[in-house]
Order: structure tokens, then C-alpha cells, then sequence
């Protein structure tokens, strides 16, 4: 069934190279290549040479603003290079874009699909568009309905199809016209992750020794499955290859710390303070350290010996297998020590209340149940985060829980206030930080500053008092009179966190919060909260990265409405042990919980 | 409701007026949309904005021989509402004059004019008009209307055949010289501002919507009360001093004379910005983009212009549409605006409209609040 689907087309794929000889003609080839946007900011890509090779599939993993879809805008001939040379299958995409366009299949982020039309539709507008020749189209059709698996779903609109279902009938869509080159562009994101496996699976199954497939992400977790990595920051490129030539990079430099239970958060910032530690992050009950070169020692013996004195604490300490991400954090130079300074927002109080409480929580939009009877409660100091394929019922929820929806039916309240009785008071108790850093962007960070005081009700000195120390914690006083929108992201991060915190809410609310961020500015946003944690804030964050939802301390599997299963992040991985897969990670842990709901019929 | 809860209400209510004000103040485009456009606008609708005919184009086709023929066309030219006046040479002429738009309106002069006139009989005229240009031809007909009775009555005098007939005087009250000026700034007044506060309200909660920031509202210990006051201030602000500034253009630079009182003007104003303001939340309130916004803003704008009395008189409209006027804010404040100007409107007048206008604004602002709240259901 597959192989007419591995055909390229006819006229394109000859002009074999000779044996041996690097061949042009079935790879992408850059040189020297410039691209900027605006001469006041540095540019997008800053003098990229790479070489993408046919037969592989190739991941463009970097975190936002990397420059991996102005490179495949350029790699596809949409957008001109300021300086060097691009050839792709030997073509050259500044001179001869109308034969790149031929040959390439483009997968944009947002699908490029037309919501409004169904699925028939969206594939007979793309065949005309590409100029497949009618009495192909019945029979590619039909081979991409089968291969996809969206035979039955024809005639649904695609605005109706859930996010794998999509990206499924956006790879259809561009396997039409059989290209010999595919580029997709985060074509992960919005995908549960068992639809991105089977993403993943397809894709494998399209590769032919010739056919070259670019697949770009800001998941760094997702670089592992790929057979080659360019790995991008800021433009840069910092490393070509094997993902597991990068992760062997930090070989026998990762450690695992156990032993300090509840109180592992603490554990980060005297980590951080050694100078041998790059990278210290909580992964389930332990935590993750990675060392620099020859720093391994103090993890060996004596080193932690009269580290866990200090604490009073009994550490012990294994090696682990580096992962990508460690090798990344390695690149950066790891780590910047975040200030934990934060935490003096809050009060000490002690941990154990319960302060976020959900009692069979139903919500139906019309016929529509997005969440069916889901319970849970949180307590003080606990980092709890909601999981879960898009659709599920998560958003939903996490909005219910911070008083943007009401519920249909259930209880919902915070410090013992439900919102549909003290509205005012339970809101002026929480902290809320949307996705991407939802900040007044005309406005000035004094401005905002002022404004999210204000609204939170502070006056007179307690204002003018809690707005100097936001400025002090997060280092803001440079900043204070330019326009939020012109900080970088490091910076709109901590001004963003800072306003959600400066009334000093008993619990915070993070939308997906560090998605698409560098793991360095990540672990900068992670220690203010691990400190806030300390202190005694419940924090409740909904996340698509698997590595993040490892810093929480518990966390719940939303899915299909229901609470599919919830847990320390370490239990549900054990509870998907097995003897095929002894050391699962979340990831499958996960996929193994969806597979279970979806055979026990729920 | 006890003092420090209404204190706190007030502090965050001027805090969120506070950052609206930044907002529009702060960005570029915003404060163009205030601060420039209307004034251009002015400028040009002022001058363009006009139902007089002048200098309208006169094809005159003469088949008359005698002298009074050329003396009647040479009336007709000598007034303002024809200055370009061209001889046609032939019957087959006039349709294609028309069709081309060469002329507003063709004056055919039929052989026998003079003669007829002459021997004291009445004579005929013909005019073939442009039905396209409903409004000018029909101002051009009754100029020649007029100006034939003149050339009668002078003829009869010439003569001294005039038999006594009655004659209509007619005098032009409020504005006895028919400036259209008159007529156009205290309508630009209500225009402008009506299209600041539309534009200020209706964007508002739309493009917050889609920066990500109005989900940080609602999770503030803000109320969907306190929100829309918050919203509702700037606009109305901004709105009121553009008011203002137009109005002394209207007195200072255009010289249009002020009968009635300022401060039921301003009465009248603040409450139909009001309601504009409200209407304009409403919309943003349902709209999650900017452009969905300002598309409702502009589906809601042309039929509160239509319908308000301003280009068409609302006497003419079927009665329900009538009825049905009576919603639109615009409608009474246009009563308001220009009575108060042209003919000093006594109080007592005034009020009934005013109660219009408040009854508009509080449904409308309530509405607004109450959707806001609905989104959170």
C-alpha cells in the first residue's frame, strides 16, 4: 500500500550522483547564509553553512525565535537570503524558486489548511494548487486517505478535526504532489503524544534513501528521534549531527540526587552555588545535576558527604544518561543562577493545608461534556501540573480553577473561597500568568508595574514598597522606563512573573508558561517558582513539555474530559514499567495511560 | 457595601482608567485616530460635505428665434447655481447630454417662445433632468421654477398686462442666508465624536483579547462592573475634549453663531457619548479580534448615520423605521446639536431628548457589563 507513496515524482528524481560522490542533487546545501529582518536587531540567522542529507530525517530543534522557520522559508524559496548560497536537490532557491517550489513539500506551523472546508475539499484545493493532473488525483487520494487513516472522516470540516488529525491531513496534503523534499515546520505542536508517535511512525515510513524530510521543533525532547540534528539558538548554529554524538557530550557528567524528599527544591540553589554545577533542575523525586568537565568528583564520595551535612540532609547520588537537553544547557554554558529573592514576596507558611480544592467538576458547552466529573485537591507548597493531549478537557479545567469559567456542576475554590460566592476574594488570592507572557506591551515596566499593584489593590507605601522589590528581585531597574514589548524574553518573563506575584497569592496559576522557551531561560523562571513553593504558594501549571511536568511534585493526566490517573511524576513512570520497557520515561508513561482509557472505553 | 470596599473599588477602577489612557496614549496609531484624523476630517467635510447646487453645468437647446429666448438663458447663467452654460445644436443632442453627464439638466426652448409670449399667451418650457442625482436636479428645478415666475412677472410688468396673482415670500429662519456651514459643523460634531468614542470603546477589549491580557483582568480582583467603568472613562474622555475642541472651531474659525445654551449641549453630548460608549463595549465584548471589532464597529456606525435624520429627514421614513429611530442615539443628539445651535432650543425641549439619550446609555452600558460576565460563564 505504501509503495506508490515513496515514488517520487516522475522527471524529478534522476540525476544520480556517482558512487561515492557528494551528491547535490538529493541534498540541501547552505552557505554562509545571512537573514535579518530588521538592521536594528541582530539578525535571524547569523551565517549558517549546513548540510542536510537525503534519506534521514532531520530535526531543526532550537526554542522560539531560534530562526528554524525563517531557515525553511528560505530552504522552500519564500524568502531571499541576505547573504550566501542556498541549493536544495541542486537547485539553486534565490535563481530557480519556481523549480524549488516544484520539488518541495512546505508544511507550515499553523497547518495551511482552510478550516471551513472538510477534508475532500482541503485536499482537491491542493491538488489544484500543485497542479496534480487529474486523473492521478482518484488514486492519490486514495492512497493518502488510507496512509493517514482519514478515510472515514472525508467529509468533516478540518477546523472539526482534532490537532493530530490536522497535522495528519496537512502532511497529506503535501505528500500530493510526491516531493522529493519535505519540510515541516513544528509540525508537533497541538499533538497529543500518541498522535505525534504516529506522526513520527509515518514519516519513517516515507523515507526513502532519496527523499529528504526536515522536521523542526522547539521540543527538545523530540530531538532524540531524529536519525540528524542542527541544533539553533539565536540564529546560531550550534551543533550538526547525531543527536546521540551531542548528548554523549555530557557522558559521565549527569547525576541523579536522591533523599531529599519534599525538601528537593531547596536543594537547587546551593547546587547552583558551587562552582563545579551547571544545570540543576528537579526531575521527579531527585534532582538532575549536570557537572562541568572534571566537576564530577564532588558528586563522588566525600563531596556530597558534606553537602548533605550542611543540609542535614542524607543524599546519595547516581550517574544518569545524558539527555540532549543536558548537552544543550552544556552548549549555553549552563545555567545562569536565578534569584531566589522572589520569595520574599511571601510569608513563610507552613506546608499541608489545602488550598486548592475541585469537587466533581463538570462543564458542558452545549451537548458537549469538556469535563466530566474530575476531582482533586492541592496543597500548600505542592507544584501540581495538568497533562494532556489538546481537547482533553485540561485548559478547560485550569480555567475553571482560577475563576475564568464557571462550572456547570462541582465545586471549585481556592483557600476555602469558591469563586461563585466571593469572586473578588478568591481572585485577589491567586496569581495568574498567562501564556507567553500576556504583559501591556505599549506600556512602560514601571507602567506595568503600577498597573497589576494597583488592580491587586495595593496603596500608599505597601505599593510604592512592594514595587521597589519587585524591581530589586528581578533585577528590573534598567528597564524601567522602556517598553515591555522591547525586552527580551528573559526579561518579560520575570516581569510578567513579578506581576503576578507581587500581591502575594496564596496560589499560582502558569498557563503553559515556559513553552517555547531556552532551557536557560526555563531554569531561570523555574528557580523563582521553586523558591515560591518554598515558601508555601501552591503553584498549578498545565504543560506540554514532558521535562517540565518532571518539576512538579504531582502531577494529573486530563483525557477525555476524565482524570485519566494522577501521581508523583516518578510513581505513574513506575506504574508504566514493564519488563519490554523497564525504565520508561513520562512520555510513555503517558501514552501507556492514554492507551488504557481509550481501551477501557472511557 | 461598606467605605473601605468602595474605596478599594474606586482605587482599582482609577487605576485600570489609568492604564487605558496610557494605552491609547502610547501607541501611535491610536493617538493618530484621535488626535489627527478628526481634525482632517473636519477640515475636508466642512468644505465637502454640501447639498447646495453650484456651478452646476445648463445645456440649453434654443429653437426660439425671438429675443426673449437668449433673455431667459442669460437669467438662468446670472445666479450661482448655473455658471457653465452651453448651446445645443440639435434635438438629437439632448439624450446623449444627459447619458454623458455633459449637464445636470437640458432647457429646451421651443420655437414659438417669444411669439407666444408676446401675444400675452403662455408659453412652455421644457427641462430633461438627470435622474441620477436625485437631490441636485431637484434643487435645479425648482431654480429654473423660480426664475421662469420672475421672468414672467418682469414681463407682465414690461407689458402692463399684470393681473394681480398671489406670490410666495420666503424667509429662511435659523438661518436666514442658507449657509450650509451651518448645517454642516454642528453635524460633524455629533459625527467625530461619535466615531472617537466608538472607535476607543470598541477596540478596547478586542485587542486585549488578543494580546493574551483581558483573561489577567478578569482573574483580578476587578468586577465586570469595575471593568467596564474603567473602559467606559477614557473613551467618553477623549471623546467629550474632541467634542470641545470641535465645537470652538465651529464658533472661533467658522464663526457659526451659538444660540442656545453650552452647558445643555454639553449635557446632551456626554450622555450620547455614553451610549455610543456603551454600544462600543458591547461589541468588543463579543468580538475576539480587532478586526472582528472594528467591523462591528462600522456594521453599527452607517445605519446610526442613515438612520438619525441627518441625510434623510425621518418624517419620510416608514413609520415603524420611525419608531425604530428613536433607539439610535445619534438621532436625538442631532436634534439637540443642532437646535441648541441654530435656534437657542428652550429646555423644555431639550429635556425629553436627554431622557432619550440616558435611557440608551444605561441599557447599553449594562449590556456591555453583563457580557463581560458571560464570558466567564
Amino acid at each position: 500500500m505504501l509503495a506508490p507513496l515513496l515514488r517520487i515524482e516522475e522527471g524529478i528524481e534522476e540525476r544520480i550522483g556517482e558512487k561515492g560522490v557528494p551528491d547535490e542533487s538529493a541534498a540541501v546545501l547552505v552557505e554562509g547564509l545571512v537573514k535579518s529582518f530588521d538592521p536594528k536587531k541582530p539578525p535571524a540567522l547569523k551565517n549558517l553553512t549546513a548540510r542536510i542529507e537525503g534519506g534521514r530525517i532531520t530535526g531543526l530543534v532550537g526554542p522560539d525565535g531560534a530562526g528554524k522557520t525563517t531557515l525553511l522559508r528560505l530552504l522552500c524559496g519564500l524568502l531571499l537570503p541576505d547573504e550566501g548560497r542556498i541549493s536544495v536537490l541542486g537547485l539553486d532557491a534565490v535563481t530557480q524558486a519556481e523549480a524549488v517550489h516544484a520539488r518541495v513539500g512546505y508544511m507550515p506551523q499553523k497547518f495551511g489548511l482552510y478550516e471551513d472546508l472538510t477534508v475532500m475539499e482541503n485536499m482537491t484545493l491542493q491538488a489544484d494548487l500543485r497542479g496534480v493532473s487529474p486523473k492521478d488525483r482518484e488514486s492519490r487520494y486514495g492512497e493518502l486517505l488510507d496512509f493517514t487513516g482519514l478515510g472515514p472522516f472525508r467529509k468533516r470540516l478540518a477546523g472539526r478535526l482534532s490537532g493530530g488529525m490536522k497535522q495528519k491531513l496537512g502532511l497529506a496534503c503535501t505528500l500530493l504532489a510526491r516531493p522529493p523534499a519535505l519540510f515541516l515546520d513544528e509540525p508537533g505542536v497541538g499533538v497529543d503524544p500518541v498522535a505525534r508517535r504516529e506522526l513520527w511512525r509515518m514519516l519513517r515510513d516515507l523515507l526513502t534513501p532519496r527523499r529528504i524530510i526536515v522536521w523542526s521543533t522547539a521540543y527538545l525532547d523530540e530531538a532524540g528521534a531524529c536519525d540528524s540534528v542542527l541544533l539553533l539558538n539565536e540564529g546560531e548554529l550550534l551543533f550538526d549531527g547525531p543527536p546521540g554524538d551531542l548528548s554523549m557530550r555530557a557522558k559521565g557528567r549527569v547525576f541523579l540526587i536522591d533523599g531529599g524528599g519534599a525538601r528537593r527544591r531547596s536543594l537547587i540553589v546551593p547546587l547552583m552555588e558551587k562552582t563545579q554545577t551547571l544545570d540543576a533542575v528537579v526531575q521527579g523525586g531527585s534532582v538532575r545535576v549536570l557537572t562541568r568537565d572534571g566537576g564530577e568528583e564532588i558528586f563522588s564520595g566525600s563531596g556530597l558527604g558534606a553537602f548533605s551535612e550542611k543540609l542535614s540532609m542524607t543524599l546519595s547520588c547516581r550517574a544518569a544518561a545524558p539527555r540532549f537537553e543536558d548537552a544543550f544547557m552544556d552548549i549555553l554554558g549552563g545555567a545562569r543562577p536565578g534569584n531566589p529573592a522572589v520569595a520574599e514576596f511571601f510569608d513563610l507558611k507552613p506546608p499541608g493545608e489545602e488550598t486548592v480544592r475541585a469537587e466533581r467538576l463538570v462543564k458542558r458547552f452545549g451537548a458537549f461534556v469538556a469535563v466530566d466529573d474530575v476531582s482533586f485537591s492541592i496543597r500548600r507548597g505542592e507544584v501540581f501540573g495538568l497533562l494532556g493531549p489538546n481537547g482533553a478537557g485540561k485548559s478547560t479545567t485550569f480555567r475553571m480553577m482560577c475563576g475564568l469559567l464557571a462550572p456547570s456542576s462541582g465545586n471549585c475554590s481556592i483557600v476555602g473561597l469558591d469563586f461563585r460566592v466571593a469572586p473578588g476574594a478568591a481572585r485577589s488570592r491567586l496569581g495568574y500568568m498567562a501564556q507567553k507572557f500576556s504583559l501591556y506591551g505599549e506600556l512602560s515596566v514601571r507602567q506595568n508595574l503600577d498597573f497589576f499593584s494597583g488592580v491587586y489593590g495595593l496603596r500608599g507605601k505597601a505599593r510604592r514598597e512592594k514595587t521597589e522589590q519587585v524591581i530589586a528581585a528581578f533585577d528590573l531597574a534598567r528597564y524601567l522606563k522602556s517598553p515591555a514589548r522591547s525586552l527580551p524574553l528573559g526579561f518579560k518573563q520575570r516581569l510578567a512573573l513579578g506581576c503576578a506575584v507581587m500581591h502575594g497569592p496564596d496560589v499560582l496559576f502558569l498557563d503553559e508558561p515556559t513553552s517555547g522557551v531556552d532551557p536557560v531561560t526555563r531554569r531561570e523562571f523555574w528557580t523563582c517558582i521553586n523558591s515560591v513553593a518554598l515558601r508555601g504558594v501552591t503553584v498549578m501549571v498545565t504543560t506540554h513539555f514532558m521535562d517540565e511536568a518532571e518539576y512538579c511534585d504531582r502531577v494529573a493526566l486530563v483525557y477525555k474530559g476524565r482524570l485519566a490517573a494522577s501521581g508523583s511524576p516518578d510513581d505513574l513512570k513506575a506504574a508504566a514499567a514493564d519488563p519490554s520497557n523497564p525504565n520508561p520515561t513520562l512520555e510513555d508513561a503517558f501514552i501507556r495511560l492514554i492507551e488504557e482509557a481509550d481501551r477501557g472505553g472511557i | 457595601m461598606t467605605r473601605s470596599s468602595v474605596q478599594a473599588a474606586l482605587h482599582r477602577v482609577v487605576t485600570l482608567t489609568k492604564r487605558e489612557f496610557y494605552a491609547v496614549l502610547l501607541d501611535r496609531k491610536s493617538r493618530f485616530q484621535i488626535f489627527v484624523a478628526p481634525f482632517i476630517m473636519l477640515t475636508i467635510f466642512s468644505f465637502a460635505v454640501t447639498m447646495e447646487v453650484k456651478n452646476a453645468t445648463l445645456g440649453v437647446l434654443n429653437l426660439d428665434a425671438g429675443e426673449l429666448g437668449r433673455q431667459f438663458v442669460s437669467y438662468l447663467a446670472s445666479g450661482p447655481t448655473f455658471t457653465r452654460v452651453f448651446e445645443l445644436d440639435g434635438e438629437q443632442e439632448v439624450g446623449p447630454t444627459i447619458e454623458n453627464q455633459r449637464a445636470l439638466a437640458v432647457l429646451s426652448i421651443p420655437a414659438d417662445f417669444s411669439r407666444k409670449l408676446l401675444s400675452g399667451r403662455p408659453a412652455t418650457l421644457q427641462t430633461v433632468l438627470d435622474g441620477r442625482k436625485i437631490n441636485a436636479v431637484q434643487i435645479a428645478d425648482g431654480y429654473v421654477r423660480l426664475v421662469a415666475r420672475q421672468f414672467g412677472r418682469s414681463l407682465e410688468q414690461h407689458s402692463g398686462v399684470a393681473a394681480p396673482r398671489p406670490e410666495v415670500v420666503t424667509r429662511q429662519l435659523f438661518n436666514p442666508n442658507l449657509e450650509y456651514l451651518w448645517f454642516t459643523l454642528p453635524t460633524l460634531l455629533v459625527l467625530l465624536t461619535q466615531m472617537i468614542a466608538i472607535i476607543v470603546s470598541g477596540m478596547s477589549v478586542a485587542r486585549e483579547r488578543e494580546l493574551g491580557t483581558f483573561e489577567q483582568l478578569l482573574v483580578s480582583p476587578l468586577s465586570s462592573v469595575e471593568i467596564v467603568i474603567g473602559k467606559a472613562v477614557p473613551a467618553v474622555c477623549l471623546a467629550f475634549c474632541e467634542g470641545v475642541a470641535i465645537h470652538c472651531v465651529a464658533l472661533f474659525v467658522f464663526g457659526i453663531p451659538f444660540a442656545g445654551s453650552a452647558s445643555f449641549l454639553a449635557l446632551g453630548l456626554g450622555l450620547f457619548i455614553l451610549s455610543v460608549t456603551g454600544m462600543g463595549l458591547f461589541i468588543s465584548s463579543l468580538c475576539s479580534t480587532q478586526q472582528q471589532a472594528f467591523l462591528g464597529c462600522f456594521v453599527y456606525i452607517v445605519p446610526a448615520v442613515l438612520l438619525s435624520g441627518f441625510m434623510a429627514p425621518i418624517e419620510n421614513m416608514p413609520v415603524i423605521l420611525q419608531y425604530l429611530t428613536l433607539l439610535n442615539p445619534a438621532r436625538h443628539i442631532f436634534t439637540i446639536s443642532l437646535g441648541i445651535y441654530l435656534k437657542g432650543m428652550p429646555p423644555g425641549n431639550v429635556l425629553p431628548e436627554l431622557a432619550w439619550l440616558s435611557g440608551i446609555a444605561v441599557v447599553t452600558l449594562i449590556f456591555a457589563g453583563w457580557f463581560f460576565k458571560r464570558k466567564t460563564q
